[in-house]
This record gives structure tokens, C-alpha cells and sequence, in this order.
């Protein structure tokens, strides 16, 4: 065979991380090569971007990553005219999964509603709108649908609520704030399939009653907003749903609002309004917004992976969910795995599956080679699992159980080099610039905390500072309105119970034992791997390092501003990094 | 800086027309104008106010509450560093020093010269590619120290091959 024939289907993802890792022009030369490659959204092997899928006439699917524009031609050559696999290049993808709400991810088209009707889309609707609506609820109900967002409260209690509230006008909210910062489940799933997210929109419009629907998008998400854009323009142009319309007598309008970086905007309260034209400030609760939200109308506001299930589950029926997960925690979650992990990606899991599973049976272990030290999930709301604990289920219970919480699907991995220290100041100073400043236990303990946090990781602590941050994390757990100011101390107390003796070692040893906290650390010259090559001087950005070239060069440490400028900027691995214990003498060991 | 010339003032009014009849219409026209001009101008709140009735406090207060709003113009080239957890573990701080390093300026801060603006921004959603920085819009990930130094140095290459 000496041309391609089209026995290949060709796939390359083009999602924000895919097109990052440059591959547009892959897409691109696989065009020029004639290999008729479809666009889709991301297949979750984030790591290995850019990718290309190559589903075989047996229904093979073959994956490349890190495939490079040069590499484009040798899969042309080798795979899709003479049909053999390109081994070198080939990657695999993790399995232990089960995709439900990523179905479509990585498969559809997401610029193109007949593609997404094509693979069952829109289905889920027509179902749901032969049916009464109460049905419908009581669809999600049997699923056991939690809601995706963080709190896992159950959808169905939700939409009662609100088809149960009088009020003319009614509301569905789509909440894509996704603030968690390190975490794009959302993003990938409006990205790679707006269409599941827009059908779980209207089914839930129909089951209370709704006919606007608004989707709360962050604006730092500029390919999630365009694809979601034309994807309700198709929506509005569709015959198939046109005429669903007609017979059922049920329409329903989505409009999008970009979110303008607040984190607090995620909270519901917050949210609503944030699309009334206000400062994103939440309110008390009770009323709910089901019952008094957006415009004081009845609103049910759902995460976006809440929504991607829904199409599937009216379509399948309830127990294609409630088939997966342990008793009280139905179905899968999505997770961004990423931090030191060797595949990070987006992965979908059943509940129920272990912390330790997804580290190394999906995530391929520590990337480092380093010692696993913990996860992280929920982000600045949530706790670091210490690795001792991995062989915990992720679901709802079991991680509530150590003061972790399952969070909206953020997982950090987190190794031997990363100082927990270090990470609870970061969410701390994340959760001071955050509070929105109502309550004063948010606004002002949240400063102090990260005042005495800055002053332990700068080697200026004192061990009663530990009882203190206890003291005012429980405080401002207590004394906080709203979800943000309850639940930021977390990550510091959940890093105090379970790796006290970092906070010490800063404290009484004054030295960070993972070398991350720049006051404690030393960037030194190694004489036997220094070529004398005059790089690290260059780099230095204050005159830090001086020697002869042809010699070993020697930093002053005085001048020395910890930029590690040098470090990067070195061919031979001849700058090292240390941070003694202070009791100790100055004794360097490797 | 004369901001609100009779080319501007129409371009304004327009995009106030445009979003009068939205609900809650306040942030979406704010959006559109930071859109259009790079930056919302503190003028631009009075004619706003002014032709809509609400308040220019509120505007105010709204501006200064979400990160998006800038109140001043940005550079030549709009860097952005990520801050998001997983660009944290992998060093964003040491890349925002050399940024800063390289050109001359804070980060939140515009350079004298005004090329580089530099901000500080929660996750773009590219964790696996961490630690990323977009500029001008285009994402770059897994970047070292060296690597944005480079960076910085090509952009003002461009720079001054563009401006002769
Ligand atoms: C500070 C804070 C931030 C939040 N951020 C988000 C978010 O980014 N995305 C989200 O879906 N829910 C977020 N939530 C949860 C929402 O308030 C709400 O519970 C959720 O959108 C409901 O949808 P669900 O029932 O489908 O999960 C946040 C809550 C708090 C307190
Ligand atoms: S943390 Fe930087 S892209 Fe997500």
C-alpha cells in the first residue's frame, strides 16, 4: 500500500494544554500529510501532549505522545499507509478508569453539534422530555447524583426544592468558576464537550421549571468561553432541537457570564451576585437559592461536571451511574491530577478507588523518583493526605474521615521535595487575598495566620506559633459566613496534624528539610562537577559569583538572594542546594 | 494621558448602548471595555454612571473587587505568570524573579519603558505543563529560570527590530 486511504481515523486533541504543548502544529502537518485528522478535546493524557489517536479498522486505538511536527511524517509513513504501529512513540493510556462524564472527551467534536448527536447527544433531553418532570427528578434521585462542585450535596434534593418554589421566572446556573487553583476538570469538560454540559443544563431546566440558563465561566478560560459559545449558537440553529421545542413546547435559553477573577465568585451566593452586576459577596443562608437566587427568582446552580452527567444518566437510566461508587458515594469523579506525579492528566475514577491507585496505577508514580509524600485535594479549601494514608477511598465519607475533603476534583501530588510548610503558606496567602473581607474572622485571621506562617518558613518561629495558628484556624472556621472563610485554615491544620515535624524542624532547627524556603537555604558550588564555564556567573543577578574561568567559581552567600538563577542556568550539575539544621555545625553533607 | 478623545467617547458609548438591556449589565460592559481598550480608564466609570444611572461608587467598588479590571494600560507584551498550586510546587516563584530580573520590572507593575507588563494570575488550567506562563495570550509551559530569561531578551529583540 503507498497512499492513505482513509482505513485510519486520525484524532489530535485540541484543548488549551494540548495546543500549550504545540499541537496546532501537529494538527496542522498531519493536514499537509493528507492524514485527514479529526479535531477533538482531551483525552486526559495531559503529560504526554501533544498527542495523536490512530483507531484502526479492528477498532484499535493507538495513542502517540510527545508527538513533535518531525515525527508527523514516520506515523503517516510507517502506521497509516503501511500499517504498522510506530512503537517509539507510542504511549499508553492509563487504565483503572471509567468514563461517564468524560464519555465524550477526547472522542466528539466539541465545535460540532452533529457530531455530538452523532454519539447519542441530545438523546438524554428527548427522553427527559417525555417524561413528567418529577420523573426526572426522581432519575437523578435513584443515580444517587451528588453534586460535583465540593459539598456533594444531592442534585435531586436541589431541583425538588426548586420545582417545588413558586416563582414565574426560574433559573439554572452552570457554575464554571473552577477556583481552585490547580484544578481544570471544568475547563477540559466545556473545552472537549460543551454540548454534555448545555443538554444537563436544559434537562434540569425542564425538571424545574426553568427556561434561562446562565453559565458562570472564569474568564481565564478564553477556549472554554468560545467553544461554549458556539456551541449554544448551534444549539439556537439546530432542526433536531428546534423541533424537539415544537413538540414538547419547552424552550430554554443559555447565555454565558464571565467570571472576573474572584475566588469567593464560586460560592453560590457569591455567584448570583456577581451576575446581578455586584461585588461577589455571599449572604446567609437560609433562603437557598433554590428557593429566593439569581434576580431573587428561584435558582438551581450546578457544577459543571454535575451537568455533564445528567445527559447520560436520563439516557441510560440511573443505574448506568449508580452502578459505580461505594453505597453513599455513587458513580465517578473527575480528578486533575497533577504536581510530581509521572502522568498527569485528567482522570476519571470510581468512586471508592484508593489514593494510592491513583498515584501510581493511573498517575505512574512520583515523577521525581523522589519519595511520595502526599496529596493534596480540594485545593485552598481542602487538606494534604500524608502517603501513609493512601490506601484511603476517594469518596465523599471516607475522605471527610481525615479532615481532607473531596473538593471539586483538584489532586496535588506532592514529593519528598515539596515543604509542607511552604504549602500552607501558599494557600493561605491564596485564602487572605480571597476573603472577600465580610466576616472579620476571614479577613483578619487569615492575615495573621499568614503572617506567622511567612515568619516559621523565614526561620523566625516560635513553637507556641503552632498553637496559635490552631487556635485561630478553629476560630475562623467558627466565626466565617460562608464556605471560604470555614474551610481555608484546613490546609494548614490538616499539614500541622499530619507533619508537625516540618513546622519544628523550621522552628527549632531553623532549616527546611525539603530546601524550598528561601531564608533557609544555601546554594553552593560543587568543586568536583564546576567546569569553571562562567554560565552561573552571567546569570547571577547581583554579582553573587566570582571566580576565574577554567576554575571552580564560589558564591557569596551574603550577596546571595536564593534565585536560583544559577542553579537553572548550570550545564553540569555543579550547583547543589542545601539547608542544615542551624544547631549543627556547618557540616555539608550530600 | 489624554484617554477620552471623541473617537473613544463613541467607541464607549457604544459598548454602553450595547449592554444596556443585559441583566445585572455592570460587569459585562466593564469586561467590554477592558476588552477594547486594554484597561478601564477611571472616565470611563463616570460615563457609564452617567448614562445608566448607576453609581460611579459602585462601579468603583466593582473595578477594585475582581482581579480581571486593570485601571492603567498595559505594556507592549502582557506576561502572566501562573500561580496555581501546581506551577507553585514547580517554582513559580523563582520564574516571577526572573522575570522580574529580566525585565526591570515588578511583577503587578508595567516597566518603565513601558514593554512588559507582569501579572500574577490562579491556574490557566495547564497544570501538567507547570510552571507556565502565557505571553500575549500564548501559553508556555515546563519553563525554567533560563528559559523565561530567554524569553524576555527574544521579545525585546522583536521589539526593537520592530521600531526601528
Ligand atoms: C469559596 C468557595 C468556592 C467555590 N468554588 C466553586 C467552584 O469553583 N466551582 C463549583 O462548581 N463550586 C464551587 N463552590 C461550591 C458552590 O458554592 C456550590 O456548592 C456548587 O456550585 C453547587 O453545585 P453542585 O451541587 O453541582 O456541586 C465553592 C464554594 C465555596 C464556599
Ligand atoms: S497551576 Fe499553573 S496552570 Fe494550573
Amino acid at each position: 500500500m503507498t497512499s492513505i486511504d482513509g482505513r485510519y481515523e486520525v484524532r489530535v486533541g485540541l484543548a488549551s494544554c494540548s495546543i500549550a504543548a504545540g499541537a496546532s502544529r501537529v494538527f496542522r502537518a498531519l493536514d499537509e500529510a493528507g492524514a485527514a485528522p479529526h479535531t477533538t478535546g482531551c483525552v486526559g493524557m495531559c503529560y504526554a501532549e501533544p498527542l495523536i489517536e490512530v483507531i484502526g479498522p479492528d477498532g484499535q486505538h493507538v495513542w502517540y505522545g510527545h508527538v513533535e511536527e518531525s515525527d508527523v511524517q514516520r506515523i503517516v509513513t510507517n502506521h497509516l499507509i503501511q500499517g504498522e504501529v510506530v512503537a517509539d512513540l507510542q504511549v499508553e493510556r492509563p487504565d483503572g478508569q471509567v468514563r461517564f462524564a468524560l464519555r465524550n472527551c477526547g472522542i466528539v467534536d466539541p465545535e460540532d453539534i452533529a457530531s455530538y448527536i452523532e454519539l447519542g447527544g441530545y438523546a438524554g433531553l428527548q427522553r427527559a422530555l417525555s417524561m413528567p418532570p418529577e420523573a426526572v427528578i426522581a432519575d437523578i434521585q435513584d443515580a444517587g447524583l451528588r453534586g460535583r462542585g465540593g459539598a456533594g450535596f444531592p442534585t435531586h434534593k436541589k431541583w425538588d426544592l426548586a420545582r417545588e418554589a413558586v416563582g414565574d421566572q426560574k433559573y439554572v446556573v452552570c457554575n464554571a468558576d473552577e477556583g481552585d487553583p490547580g484544578a481544570f476538570m471544568d475547563r477540559s469538560i466545556l473545552e472537549s464537550d460543551p454540548h454534555s454540559v448545555i443538554e444537563g443544563m436544559m434537562i434540569a431546566g425542564y425538571a424545574i421549571g426553568a427556561s434561562i440558563g446562565y453559565v458562570y465561566v472564569r474568564a481565564e478560560y478564553p477556549l472554554a468561553i468560545k467553544r461554549l459559545r458556539r456551541a449554544i449558537t448551534q444549539t439556537q440553529e439546530s432542526e433536531y432541537l428546534g423541533r424537539l421545542a415544537a413538540e414538547s413546547g419547552f424552550h430554554f435559553a443559555v447565555s454565558i457570564r464571565e467570571g472576573a477573577g474572584a475566588f469567593v465568585c464560586g460560592e453560590e451566593t457569591a455567584l448570583l451576585m456577581s451576575i446581578e452586576g455586584k461585588r461577589g459577596m455571599p449572604r446567609f443562608r437560609p433562603p437557598y437559592p433554590a428557593e429566593k437566587g439569581l434576580f431573587d427568582c428561584p435558582t438551581v446552580i450546578n457544577n459543571v461536571e454535575t451537568l455533564a452527567n445528567v445527559p447520560r444518566i436520563m439516557n441510560d437510566g440511573p443505574e448506568s451511574f449508580s452502578a459505580f461508587g461505594t453505597e453513599r458515594s455513587r458513580g465517578t469523579k473527575v480528578f486533575s491530577l497533577a504536581g510530581k506525579v509521572q502522568r498527569g492528566g485528567l482522570v476519571e475514577i470510581p468512586m471508592g478507588t484508593t489514593v494510592n491507585d491513583m498515584v501510581f496505577a493511573i498517575g505512574g508514580g512520583i515523577s521525581s523518583g523522589k519519595a511520595f509524600k502526599a496529596v493534596q485535594t480540594g485545593g485552598p479549601s481542602g487538606g494534604c493526605i500524608p502517603a501513609h494514608l493512601g490506601d484511603t477511598p476517594v469518596d465523599y465519607e471516607s475522605l471527610a474521615a481525615i479532615g481532607a475533603i473531596m473538593g471539586s476534583g483538584g489532586l496535588l501530588v506532592m514529593d519528598a521535595d515539596t515543604c509542607m510548610v511552604d504549602v500552607a503558606r501558599y494557600f493561605l496567602s491564596f485564602a487572605r487575598d480571597e476573603s472577600c473581607g465580610k466576616c472579620t474572622f476571614c479577613r483578619v485571621g487569615t492575615e495573621q495566620m499568614l503572617r506567622i506562617l511567612t515568619r516559621i518558613t523565614e526561620g523566625r518561629g516560635e513553637m507556641r506559633d503552632l498553637e496559635i495558628l490552631e487556635d485561630l484556624g478553629a476560630k475562623i472556621q467558627g466565626g466565617s459566613l460562608c464556605g471560604l472563610g470555614q474551610t481555608v485554615p484546613n490546609p494548614v491544620l490538616t499539614t500541622l496534624r499530619f507533619f508537625r515535624d516540618e513546622y519544628e524542624a523550621h522552628i527549632q532547627g531553623r532549616h527546611c528539610p525539603a530546601k524550598q524556603c528561601k531564608a533557609l537555604i544555601e546554594y553552593q558550588i560543587l568543586d568536583d562537577a564546576c567546569r569553571g564555564c562562567t554560565l552561573c556567573e552571567k546569570a547571577c543577578p547581583v554579582e553573587a559569583i566570582s571566580g576565574e574561568r577554567g576554575e571552580t567559581y564560589t558564591i557569596d552567600q551574603d550577596r546571595c538572594i536564593r534565585c536560583g538563577l544559577c542553579l537553572s542556568s548550570c550545564r553540569f550539575d555543579a550547583i547543589a542546594l542545601y539547608s542544615e539544621p542551624k544547631t549543627n555545625s556547618l557540616e555539608v553533607a550530600k | 494621558m489624554e484617554t477620552m478623545t471623541p473617537d473613544v467617547l463613541v467607541a464607549v458609548d457604544e459598548i454602553i448602548e450595547r449592554h444596556r438591556e443585559t441583566p445585572g449589565p455592570s460587569i459585562p460592559m466593564l469586561q467590554a471595555l477592558q476588552e477594547t481598550f486594554g484597561y478601564v480608564a477611571p472616565e470611563f466609570l463616570q460615563r457609564i454612571a452617567a448614562a445608566t444611572g448607576i453609581p460611579a461608587s459602585d462601579l468603583f467598588s466593582i473595578v477594585t473587587f475582581y482581579a480581571q479590571f486593570r485601571l492603567e494600560p498595559l505594556g507592549r507584551h502582557h506576561i502572566q505568570v501562573c500561580h496555581g498550586t501546581a506551577c507553585h510546587l514547580a517554582g513559580a516563584e523563582r520564574i516571577t524573579e526572573a522575570l522580574e530580573y529580566a525585565t526591570g520590572t515588578k511583577c503587578g507593575c508595567t516597566s518603565d519603558d513601558r514593554e512588559f507588563t507582569i501579572e500574577k494570575v490562579a491556574c490557566v488550567g495547564c497544570c501538567s505543563l507547570a510552571p507556565v506562563v502565557s505571553v500575549d495570550e500564548e501559553v508556555h509551559g515546563r519553563l525554567t529560570s533560563d528559559d523565561v530569561s530567554a524569553l524576555v531578551k527574544e521579545l525585546r529583540k522583536q521589539g526593537s527590530e520592530m521600531t526601528p
